[in-house]
């Protein structure tokens, strides 16, 4: 049974059939999926989720399908970490990591939107599933076209380094490197879209594909005891992640599952790239399109499509936004795997360095509960680190070597008799 | 056929009719949709109609004149 009701445009509020459509004919609006509260409201209780399968679907009555998903069936409910060490080292009471490092089967949280996206083209009739990406929803887009036998299609800019597209290729998609500016490169994959009847998971499947975030958040609600944060940090590139984030939990406290406990919504930029916090902070509602330039490659969106949609939700939770230089990046990653043990792409890092700097400024209470968003593991950008971790000592096969080493370090250990 | 595009002007271009001149030299019609304007950009949500390859050259011209032609969507590659 489907309690997805209908899509609407985010601007003018026109209704539209559950087809693969995006933008509004009469605006040019983003569409968005709607929902039937007070059906769901009627079947659906947290003991119900709670003795579902641990995996992001038990919450599939807030998600857009028709019928039960025909791909990725074991995506998401992933760790919510309760950092002490990190939290200690930050100076705050309750910290958490919600890890979709450790998401499957690609490792970043693109698995839970992109098997959203390829389970609703199926019900729409697609046998062709496409992307352009440079990375994370690549990897999943190929992925799970493969494990559901769809055929996928991914574009790419041509000079992007090979070590990047292995990922992708190796489940048999076919990838298209474009010629050309990134712009040229975007506008043909428009073209393509619009042209070819296939499922762009991010163009004309957008509507559903974005829904998939949200489990993010009702499974951060659902860790925390059914409770939301009062402070949350989220990593934007097209922003839509913070949007959706933040709807899930409005859609939780509808639903009567948690109380409204004013949650704070933090969104987090590379310096480099951060066309969305540059708005926040000029308090302007236009997001000025930027020429991204970091190492956190995952965020590199210049003109990101809920740009202006992200900022508002930062501006009425009574959030902020901060952005963080590559150097800051990295630290910020290192600090993650040293105190908690967590490997996070660059984008960890870009989240983890704005929450330090959020509180370094007072924005966020460090009493009260944090939650950093990780959505990405860091063995897919290790290239980052280059030149920044230390280098292994190399000793000869002797055991006298080995004692030298112990005492030049400064250590002393119990030796067995 | 149709096209759905975003237009980004620069802040010299913000007070020139290119619209009206795209309209003029191609044979193309321009049908806007959303549009802000400040002293320091502009931006407009544009429907173009006409022959492919009217649409093509009217592409090219917004972009000689240094405006930013993007997809509706904006940012696809992810």
């Amino acid at each position: 049974m489907s309690y997805m009701k209908a899509l609407k445009c985010r601007e003018c509020g026109k209704e539209y059939a559950k087809e693969a459509l995006h933008v509004c004919e009469l605006c040019f609006g983003p569409l968005e999926v709607i929902y039937e509260y007070d059906k769901i409201k009627e079947v659906l209780t947290r003991e119900i989720i709670e003795k579902r399968a641990p995996n992001m679907w038990r919450y599939r009555e807030l998600l857009p399908l028709d019928n039960e998903p025909s791909v990725g069936a074991q995506v998401g409910f992933t760790p919510l970490v309760r950092a002490h060490n990190l939290g200690k080292a930050l100076g705050l009471k309750e910290l958490y990591i919600k890890n979709d490092a450790v998401n499957f089967p690609t490792l970043s949280f693109k698995d839970r939107v992109v098997s959203v996206a390829i389970s609703r083209a199926r019900e729409l009739g697609f046998k062709i599933v496409a992307c352009a990406s440079t990375g994370n929803l690549a990897n999943s887009v190929a992925a799970n076209a493969a494990a559901c036998g769809m055929e996928s299609y991914v574009f790419i800019p041509y000079d992007l380094e090979k070590t990047k597209i292995m990922g992708t290729i190796v489940y048999g998609a076919t990838v298209v490197g474009i010629k050309g500016t990134y712009d040229e490169v975007n506008r043909l994959c428009s073209e393509i879209a619009g042209k070819y009847g296939w499922a762009f998971v991010n163009i004309n499947i957008r509507p559903y594909y974005a829904e998939g975030s949200k489990t993010f958040g009702y499974e951060i609600a659902e860790q925390l005891g059914w409770k939301l944060p009062k402070n949350i940090i989220v990593p934007m590139a097209g922003g839509s992640l913070i949007t959706k984030i933040s709807k899930s939990f409005k859609e939780f406290i509808k639903l009567g599952f948690v109380e409204d406990t004013g949650t704070k919504v933090f969104g987090a930029q590379a310096t480099g790239c951060s066309p969305i916090i540059n708005a926040v902070k000029e308090g302007s509602e236009l997001i000025r399109p930027v020429k991204p330039n970091t190492i956190a490659k995952s965020l590199a969106i210049g003109n990101p499509a809920d740009g202006y949609y992200s900022a508002k939700v930062m501006r009425e939770s009574g959030g902020w936004g901060e952005s963080v230089t590559d150097e800051e990046i990295i630290s910020a990653m290192k600090l993650l795997a040293e105190t908690e043990g967590i490997f996070a792409e660059t984008a960890g890092g870009v989240t983890l360095g704005v929450t330090k700097k959020l509180i370094e400024q007072g924005r966020i209470n460090k009493d009260e509960s944090v939650v950093v968003c990780v959505t990405g593991n860091g063995l897919k950008t290790q290239e980052a680190l280059n030149g920044h971790l230390s280098e292994p000592t190399i000793i000869n096969s002797r055991l006298s070597e080995f004692e030298d080493l112990v005492k030049a370090n400064g250590k002393e250990y119990v030796v067995k008799a | 056929m149709k096209k759905r595009v975003y237009l980004t002007y620069p802040k010299e271009q913000v007070k020139e009719p290119l619209l009206y001149h795209v309209a003029q030299l191609f044979k193309v019609v321009t049908n806007i949709r959303q549009a802000s304007v400040s002293d320091k950009i502009g931006l407009v949500a544009l429907e173009l109609e006409g022959e492919p390859e009217a649409i093509e050259n009217a592409i090219k011209y917004f972009i000689e004149k240094g405006v930013k032609v993007e997809p509706i969507e904006l940012d696809i590659i992810e």
